[in-house]
C-alpha cells in the first residue's frame, strides 16, 4: 500500500480538519456505491478509506510516523456495499417498479430491441416471437399494374422471391408475401415480406380507377367523315368506329377495355378523347377552306366572355 | 435479517430517530410496520449508504432524496443489463453474441 499521506493527497503536517476535507472530497468522487462497476474507483476508494482510517486516528497516526506500523496492516474489511446487493435480485425493493421480480415491461424492450419485438407485451426468455417484417420496393411498368404479371425479386440476402403482381395494382400498393420476411423466435411465426410497388406513368395510357383514357389523335377526315381506326388498349390494340361528325375533345367509350376484372371488381372502360390534328400544310386543303361557306356559320367561342 | 434495535446498535453513529425519519420519507422500506420492522441485508447496507452520504460526503437530508432517485435508476439500469447479459448467454447463439461483442468494440 501507498503513503497514506500520497493516497489522500495532504502533507505530513495535515491537521485533523485537513485530513476529513481530503477524505470526503475523494469519497464523494470514488465511492463504489456512486461508481458502480468502476473497478479502479472500487481500489482507490478502499486505499483513501484506510489512509483515512489510519491518518485520522491520532494514536494509530503517531505509530504510523514513528514507524511503528506499516499503513497495509490496518485495513479492516469493508462491509459489504450497497451496491452489492442493488444490482442484484434484492435491488427491486428499491427499484422503479417495486419488489416483486418480473420481467422486462413493453417499454424496456422496446428501449433495447426497438418497437417490433415487445409484440405481445411482455415477455421473458422463452418468448415466442412473430418475426420481423421486411420492407421492398418494386418498380412496375404501368401495362404489368394494370394486367398482372409475375416478378423475380433478388433478396439482399441473395434468397430470390416470385412475386405476383395482381391485375389491376395501383401505385403505392403495398403487396404481402407471407411468412417471407425475418424469421420468427421460439416457434413463433415468421414475418412477412413487404413489397411497396411503384407504377411508373404511361407514355399515353392514364389510370383512372378501373378505367383507362388516353387521348387519341385523329385527322380532319376521320373527324368529319368518321371511319374505323386503330386504337391501342392495355390488351392489345382494337379497332373503333369513329362516328362522323365527331369534334376534337369528344369522348368514345370501348366497353371493358378497361383495367381487367379483378377481386370482385368488374373490368372498367376505356374512354378515348379525340384529338383533331389539322395535320402539315396542304394547298388543296388551303384552297378548299378559302372557298367553303359553312352551312350553319357559328362562332365557337361565342359562350366565352371577353376577359374571363 | 435484524430489528431495527439491533441495527442502531450496530452501525455507530447512526441515530434512532433519524433511521425513523428515513424509513417514515420511504428512504429505507424495511419489511414489516413500526415497532417490528425487519431489515435485510440491502436495507442495512442503504442505511450505511445513506449515513455515508449524509456525514463522510455532506449531503444534508434536502438533498438526499435527488440522490437517492438518481442512485435507485442507476441500479435499475445496471440490474437490466444484467437481465440482458444473463438473457443473451441463455439463448444468444455464441456466433451472435461474438457479433454483438465485435460491433460494441467497433463503436468509438
Amino acid at each position: 500500500m501507498d503513503d497514506p499521506y500520497k493516497t489522500l493527497g495532504v502533507s505530513l503536517d495535515a491537521s485533523h480538519a485537513d485530513i476529513r476535507r481530503a477524505y470526503r472530497t475523494l469519497a464523494k468522487q470514488l465511492h463504489p456505491d456512486l461508481n458502480p462497476g468502476n473497478m479502479e474507483a472500487e481500489n482507490r476508494f478502499k486505499a483513501v478509506s484506510a489512509a483515512n482510517e489510519l491518518l485520522s486516528d491520532p494514536e494509530k497516526r503517531a505509530q504510523f510516523d514513528r514507524g511503528e506500523i506499516d499503513a497495509t496492516g490496518r485495513e479492516r474489511a469493508q462491509p459489504a456495499s450497497y451496491r452489492d446487493y442493488a444490482e442484484g435480485e434484492p435491488g427491486r425493493r428499491y427499484g422503479r417498479t417495486g419488489p416483486q421480480p418480473g420481467g422486462w415491461s413493453a417499454e424496456d424492450i422496446d428501449d433495447m430491441f426497438g418497437k417490433m419485438f415487445s409484440e405481445g407485451g411482455r415477455s421473458g426468455g422463452k418468448a415466442r416471437m412473430h418475426g420481423r417484417d421486411e420492407l421492398y420496393a418494386l418498380t412496375i411498368d404501368f401495362l404489368d399494374a394494370v394486367n398482372g404479371t409475375t416478378r423475380r425479386l433478388t433478396l439482399p440476402d441473395g434468397r430470390s422471391l416470385d412475386v405476383k403482381i395482381p391485375a389491376g395494382t395501383v401505385d403505392g400498393q403495398v403487396l404481402r408475401l407471407r411468412g417471407q420476411g425475418n424469421g420468427g423466435v421460439n416457434g413463433g411465426s415468421d414475418g412477412d415480406a413487404l413489397i411497396e410497388t411503384h407504377v411508373t406513368p404511361h407514355r399515353y395510357f392514364k389510370r383512372d380507377g378501373q378505367d383507362i383514357r388516353l387521348e387519341l389523335p385523329v385527322t380532319l377526315a376521320e373527324a368529319v367523315l368518321g371511319g374505323s381506326v386503330e386504337v391501342p388498349t392495355p390488351a392489345g390494340p382494337v379497332r373503333m368506329r369513329i362516328p362522323a361528325h365527331s369534334d376534337g375533345g369528344g369522348e368514345l367509350r370501348l366497353r371493358g377495355r378497361g383495367v381487367p376484372a379483378h377481386d370482385g371488381q368488374a373490368a372498367g372502360d376505356l374512354y378515348a378523347t379525340l384529338r383533331m390534328l389539322a395535320g402539315g400544310p396542304d394547298a388543296a386543303l388551303d384552297e378548299f377552306l378559302r372557298n367553303w361557306k359553312p352551312e350553319h356559320p357559328a362562332d365557337p367561342r361565342r359562350t366565352m366572355e371577353a376577359g374571363q | 435479517m435484524i430489528t431495527i434495535d439491533l441495527l442502531v446498535a450496530q452501525l455507530s453513529g447512526l441515530r434512532r430517530q433519524d433511521l425513523d425519519r428515513w424509513i417514515s420519507n420511504a428512504w429505507v422500506r424495511p419489511d414489516g410496520n413500526a415497532g417490528t420492522y425487519v431489515f435485510r441485508e440491502i436495507d442495512v447496507a442503504r442505511v450505511r449508504l445513506i449515513q455515508e452520504l449524509r456525514d463522510e460526503m455532506r449531503i444534508n437530508e434536502e438533498a438526499l432524496p435527488v440522490v437517492l432517485s438518481l442512485l435507485d435508476q442507476l441500479y435499475d439500469q445496471r440490474r437490466r443489463m444484467r437481465e440482458l447479459s444473463a438473457a443473451l448467454q441463455r439463448v444468444a447463439p455464441d456466433e451472435l453474441r461474438l457479433n454483438l461483442a465485435r460491433h460494441l468494440a467497433r463503436q468509438d
